[in-house]
């Protein structure tokens, strides 16, 4: 019997090179795939107030930066975010994620600090003309550190690190901050030297959301780059508020109960400062610190090994003159 | 001093360096650069790396900017006239010199101070024994930006306490590692120790360099070391290191910086 001739036989006869078509469609295909800006994964943890998980990681080229937690909130008129990620590409993503969710327009974006990992996706939303906001001390902390950061991370991140640049605050918090999104107050509040010197924390009313950005790690190891005396000052006062029903850790799950979020790092920061206050009366020496200290700490946290001697050294070096 | 130079001369004799590296026998890059200084710092004299004096530093620096170092000179050693240490790659590879005095001693010395390591490098001590001969201890250590760096975690509160001083002894049962007869001192100067190196970028001017230069340290009087300090010791200078003891024990520190400010301290608390 006859055969009729198969669908792909018909296609094959009218153009004899179907090989070099699938080709050609495959590469246009895949071409428009990479242009496509794939949106952030943010969760939505309290009615219109949104974050992002970020990766457990140090720099590389493979996670682009994507290795510390953003966010955004969202108001009648405006939309704030918080944070950016630690690289163009990784603040051009998080733009997507908002941009599937509301087309208003973006009024601030939020500094919480001057590590990168924060504040390298900035440059993505410079197209938006927000105010971009931070503590009065951060543009003097990005001063000092600005070039070193960009040296650094280019290394780091190779390729990923893109057109990432700096971009300084344009509206600067000395003390507290009340920004207005319509029908949606958000707070900026301006913390004592404990991080760093110029941590902010970002407070949506209507929602008792904390935006605690890296006063607050939660499964990564905490990162001193302040003071211990001052971030350990700074737990107990922010625990012992009532106005806060859940908070966004810089590094950490996208939302956690408060104040129970803190007791991990509230314990790894005093048994550091304990274990290094007894070895500086002991006259030990900053390198034996360095060995020993925090190790009970060990399995409780990830980067471990990339964070607590550093960790040490600096508290070494703050308590030593008490 | 090599500490005056300005970065622009520095980075002037990096790019001379280069171009003669360029024109040179190929000999390898690190000792290139360390017989370029044993001719500017040590006349060309011998130095032996005999395994006399011994050098403590991490392989691989926490913090480029605060990088710990500890040198050991044994009782064997004799009478030792100074101690330099050697950053290779730093701008001002010198980073200090301690000259020792009587209540130094003879026996087990210890010298520990914390360092800015600007790129890999090695790092060396070398000590001038009483005969005038040269020992060396070398040890390679990963760490960068130590000198760009800006290391104050708190810029307000290094600048607020600038000249503030502690001066700590400590119990001779600390000390019973070494030689029986010696003590264990430190020394720590509140001080941002500018290495003119750190940009800001508000202005975009350099940080004028500004250092501790000098230190004179006595027990009871006699001089246990007198150092000249270089843009590579860190922020907040520190230095611990061990002593005979005499009759009180009383440790008396002299520091002067750059500006010409004058910094004194004792053991007895009393700073000013």
């Amino acid at each position: 019997m006859p055969q009729h001739p198969s669908i792909g036989r018909q296609i094959r006869e009218v153009f004899p090179n179907v090989t070099a078509l699938l080709a050609v469609a495959l590469l246009l295909a895949f071409t428009s795939l990479a242009r496509a800006v794939e949106p952030l994964p943010v969760e939505e943890i309290a009615p219109g107030v949104f974050a992002h998980h970020g990766l457990y990681e140090i720099f590389t080229p493979r996670n682009s930066g994507d290795t510390s937690n953003s966010g955004f909130i969202i108001g009648k008129d405006a939309v704030a975010v918080i944070d950016t990620g630690g690289s163009e590409g990784v603040g051009e993503r998080l733009l997507a994620a908002i941009r599937a969710r509301t087309s208003l327009p973006i009024k601030y974006v939020i500094n919480t600090h001057m590590h990168p990992d924060h504040l390298f996706g900035n440059a993505a939303f410079a197209g938006e003309k927000p105010e971009f906001v931070g503590h009065a001390k951060l543009p003097r902390a990005l001063a000092a550190r600005g070039d070193r950061y960009m040296a650094i991370n280019k290394e780091l991140l190779g390729d990923a690190f893109g057109d990432t640049r700096i971009i300084m605050p344009t509206k600067l918090v000395d003390d507290r901050l009340e920004l207005n999104l319509g029908d949606r107050k958000i707070l900026i509040e301006a913390q004592p030297t404990a991080h760093t010197d110029n941590d902010v924390t970002v407070f949506d009313e209507k929602t008792g959301t904390m935006f605690l950005g890296d006063l607050l790690f939660s499964k990564h190891t905490p990162a001193l780059d302040g003071s211990i005396r001052g971030w350990l000052a700074l737990i107990d006062k922010l625990a012992a508020r009532q106005d806060i029903q859940r908070v966004v850790p810089g590094h950490g799950p996208a939302s956690m109960p408060w104040p129970q979020a803190v007791e991990a790092e509230k314990r790894y920061l005093n048994t550091i400062a304990n274990e290094v206050r007894t070895m500086i009366k002991q006259g030990k020496t900053m390198s034996d610190a360095a060995e020993t200290a925090g190790m009970s700490e060990k399995d409780a946290w990830l980067l471990f090994k990339e964070y607590n001697a550093r960790n040490v050294s600096a508290a070494f070096a703050e308590l030593e003159w008490e | 001093m090599q500490t005056g130079r300005t970065w622009k001369s520095v980075l002037g004799l990096a790019l001379a360096a280069l171009v003669a590296a360029g024109a040179s026998a190929p000999v390898s890059a690190g000792d290139d650069i360390w017989q370029d200084i044993r001719r500017d710092v040590f006349d060309n004299r011998q130095v032996s790396e005999d395994g006399l004096v011994t050098l403590d530093a991490p392989y691989r620096a926490e913090d480029a900017a605060v990088v710990p170092l500890t040198m050991h000179i044994p009782a064997s050693a004799g009478a030792v006239k100074s101690l330099t240490l050697i950053i290779d790659k730093n701008p001002s590879p010198v980073a200090a010199t301690f000259e020792f005095g009587e209540a130094a001693g003879k026996g087990d010395r210890m010298l520990s101070t914390r360092v800015r390591i600007d790129s890999y490098s090695n790092v060396r001590a070398i000590a001038e024994t009483a005969d005038g001969t040269l020992h060396m201890a070398t040890k390679f250590v990963k760490a960068s930006g130590g000198c760009s760096a800006a290391a104050a975690k708190d810029a307000d509160e290094t600048l607020a306490n600038l000249g503030k001083m502690q001066v700590r002894t400590f119990d001779s049962a600390d000390a019973k590692d070494h030689t029986p007869n010696m003590r264990e001192a430190q020394v720590m100067i509140r001080h941002p120790n500018a290495t003119g190196m750190q940009m800001d970028q508000v202005t975009r001017q350099f940080t004028p360099m500004r250092i501790v230069s000098e230190m004179d340290v006595r027990r009871d009087g006699a001089r246990i070391f007198k150092m000249e300090g270089g843009i590579s010791i860190s922020e907040n200078p520190n230095f611990r290191f061990t002593y005979v003891p005499g009759s009180d024990n009383l440790i008396e520190v002299t520091a002067k910086d750059t500006e010409g400010k004058v910094f004194t301290a004792t053991s007895a608390g009393k700073a000013s």
